[in-house]
């Protein structure tokens, strides 16, 4: 039913957690998605991890995009996870990482349940696209 | 309804956050057995106060929305939010950013924020809208409060799913002549000049203050809901109620939303038209027209989707348009002529109908 495929939309929360005060690249990013017809909540800046959680539960979205420059994502995006685990919403939330973020960390985040981490200098578009093809069905 | 939507309403009865965020994905994505859940959820509905908010953009509402929820918190009550912004109508995305503005209740899961975007047409957003605030209202909230920018008639429907509607007036929102369109002013219960620290607020109560007045002496005007029910009753409560609040006169509250000053008065207000709405008996006639606007919002949509699946299958709008623009027929020919069969259908459900009447 045409009507009803309509009404399906990808639902994003663009977060930025903890202390740093610099949201251009978020809001790069939620014009770009919202672009893409996605449905954006950005969260604003300095948000605790469980804000964050309570968020994207509450609005139920497909993905999280975690935007982090200061250098906190090893102590932040776990408590992030662990929240999400709590209310059952771990395994179906795409979680993504993007900003500052060292090599030597990313398998580190990746083992704790973020699917993809883009660095400075990945192209919007190679961004949409996974969220396009890894967006969780439900 | 199968067993997975089964024990998600279970979830959502007792209480669970993510069933209710689930549900309500559900409601907006009209997922398949969405309506069946919603069916459930009436039995269980009907002990929330529902709060419409509304105003042109930068008038302060999530502000204000923040400080309110805040106050219901400090009493013990729970708050849930519906908070509505436009989607583009190119690419049907959205950016949600009502959320940002909350920032007093963050951590407290007892404030359930929800976002969401006027996707979908037709009356869908209404529609998915009174279903979300029955969603909060079975899920056991005790107030819910419906947030939309106040740009078009779309989103006058929406506070209407309402109890109480309070319009944000910010001051200096053009001459007093705007106090006299018609549209968004008419469907306040209460009135809000946010902003009150600054300069031209006092002009603008004023205005309101005159509008207001001459609503009450001619009958028309401010706090009038004349809303044709299409409903047979006749007690003299409905004839009272659907002219409108009659007896009732918007009051004019002044809050400084930021600061949080005079959103005690503003809740004080929202009590006394709630006692008002019980006491006069323009409740059970304003939650009896609203269920008659979902009932035909509900016909309306799925009617509209038949027929856009019907075109679709023979062969979709665009052949039709394009012979439009070669100038073959006209839209008004193909409009007769796609209906004529359902015309022909209807008549014999009449027919039906009434010989079902016959018989018992």
């Amino acid at each position: 039913m045409s009507s009803e495929q309509d009404a399906e939309s990808i639902r994003c929360l663009v977060a930025k957690v903890g202390l740093d005060g610099h949201d251009r690249g978020a809001h790069v990013i939620a014009r770009a998605f919202r672009d893409a017809g996605f449905e954006v909540i950005y969260s604003g800046l300095h948000k605790s991890p469980d804000e964050i959680v309570q968020a994207a539960v509450q609005e139920d979205v497909d993905v999280l995009g975690i935007s982090i420059l200061s250098g906190a994502h090893d102590t932040l995006v776990p408590k992030i996870m662990n929240g999400l685990e709590e209310y059952g919403a771990k395994d179906d939330t795409l979680v993504l990482a993007g900003g500052v973020i060292p090599d030597e960390d990313r398998e580190g985040l990746l083992d704790d349940g973020v699917a993809a981490i883009f660095g400075p200098g990945t192209s919007i578009e190679e961004t949409i696209d996974f969220v396009r093809e890894n967006a969780p069905q439900r | 309804m199968d067993s997975d939507d089964e024990s998600l309403l279970e979830s959502l009865l007792s209480g669970e956050h993510r069933a209710l965020a689930r549900v309500i994905s559900k409601i907006e994505n009209r997922s398949p057995g969405y309506r069946d859940l919603v069916s459930q959820l009436y039995a269980h509905t009907g002990n929330a106060d529902v709060i419409g908010i509304t105003g042109s953009p930068g008038a302060g509402k999530s502000t204000l929305v923040d400080k309110l929820a805040e106050a219901y918190r400090d009493r013990g009550e729970t708050v849930g939010i519906i908070a509505i912004d436009p989607s583009s109508p190119f690419t049907g995305g959205a950016v949600l950013g009502d959320r940002i503005r909350m920032a007093s209740t963050v951590g407290d899961m007892d404030v359930f924020v929800r976002s969401m975007s006027a996707r979908g047409t037709l009356g869908g957003l209404s529609t998915a809208t009174a279903d979300a605030v029955k969603a909060m209202d079975a899920f056991g909230k005790d107030k819910i409060i419906v947030e939309t920018v106040g740009a078009g008639q779309n989103e006058i429907d929406i506070v209407r799913t309402a109890d109480s509607v309070a319009v944000l007036v910010p001051p200096g929102s053009g001459d007093d002549i705007q106090t006299l369109k018609a549209g968004i002013l008419e469907i306040a219960d209460i009135f809000v000049v946010n902003k009150a620290d600054r300069d031209g607020a006092d002009r603008t109560v004023q205005e309101l203050r005159e509008m207001v007045h001459i609503g009450e002496e001619s009958g028309i005007g401010g706090g009038h809901h004349g809303v044709d029910t299409g409903l047979d009753g006749s007690d003299a409560v409905e004839d009272d109620a659907a002219g409108s609040d009659e007896g009732w006169t918007p009051p004019i509250v002044e809050t400084v939303a930021t600061k949080g000053t005079g959103v005690e008065a503003f809740i004080d207000e929202l009590t006394t038209h709630r006692a008002y709405l019980v006491d006069s008996g323009a409740r059970a006639e304003k939650v009896r027209t609203r269920y008659a606007e979902e009932i035909r919002t509900l016909l309306r949509e799925d009617v509209h989707t038949m027929l856009e699946d019907e075109l679709a299958e023979s062969g979709g709008i665009d052949d039709l348009a394009e012979a439009v623009r070669q100038g073959e027929t006209d839209p008004y020919s193909i409009a007769t002529d796609v209906l004529a069969p359902v015309e022909a259908c209807l008549e014999n459900v009449e027919t039906d109908a009434s010989e079902d009447t016959d018989t018992e």
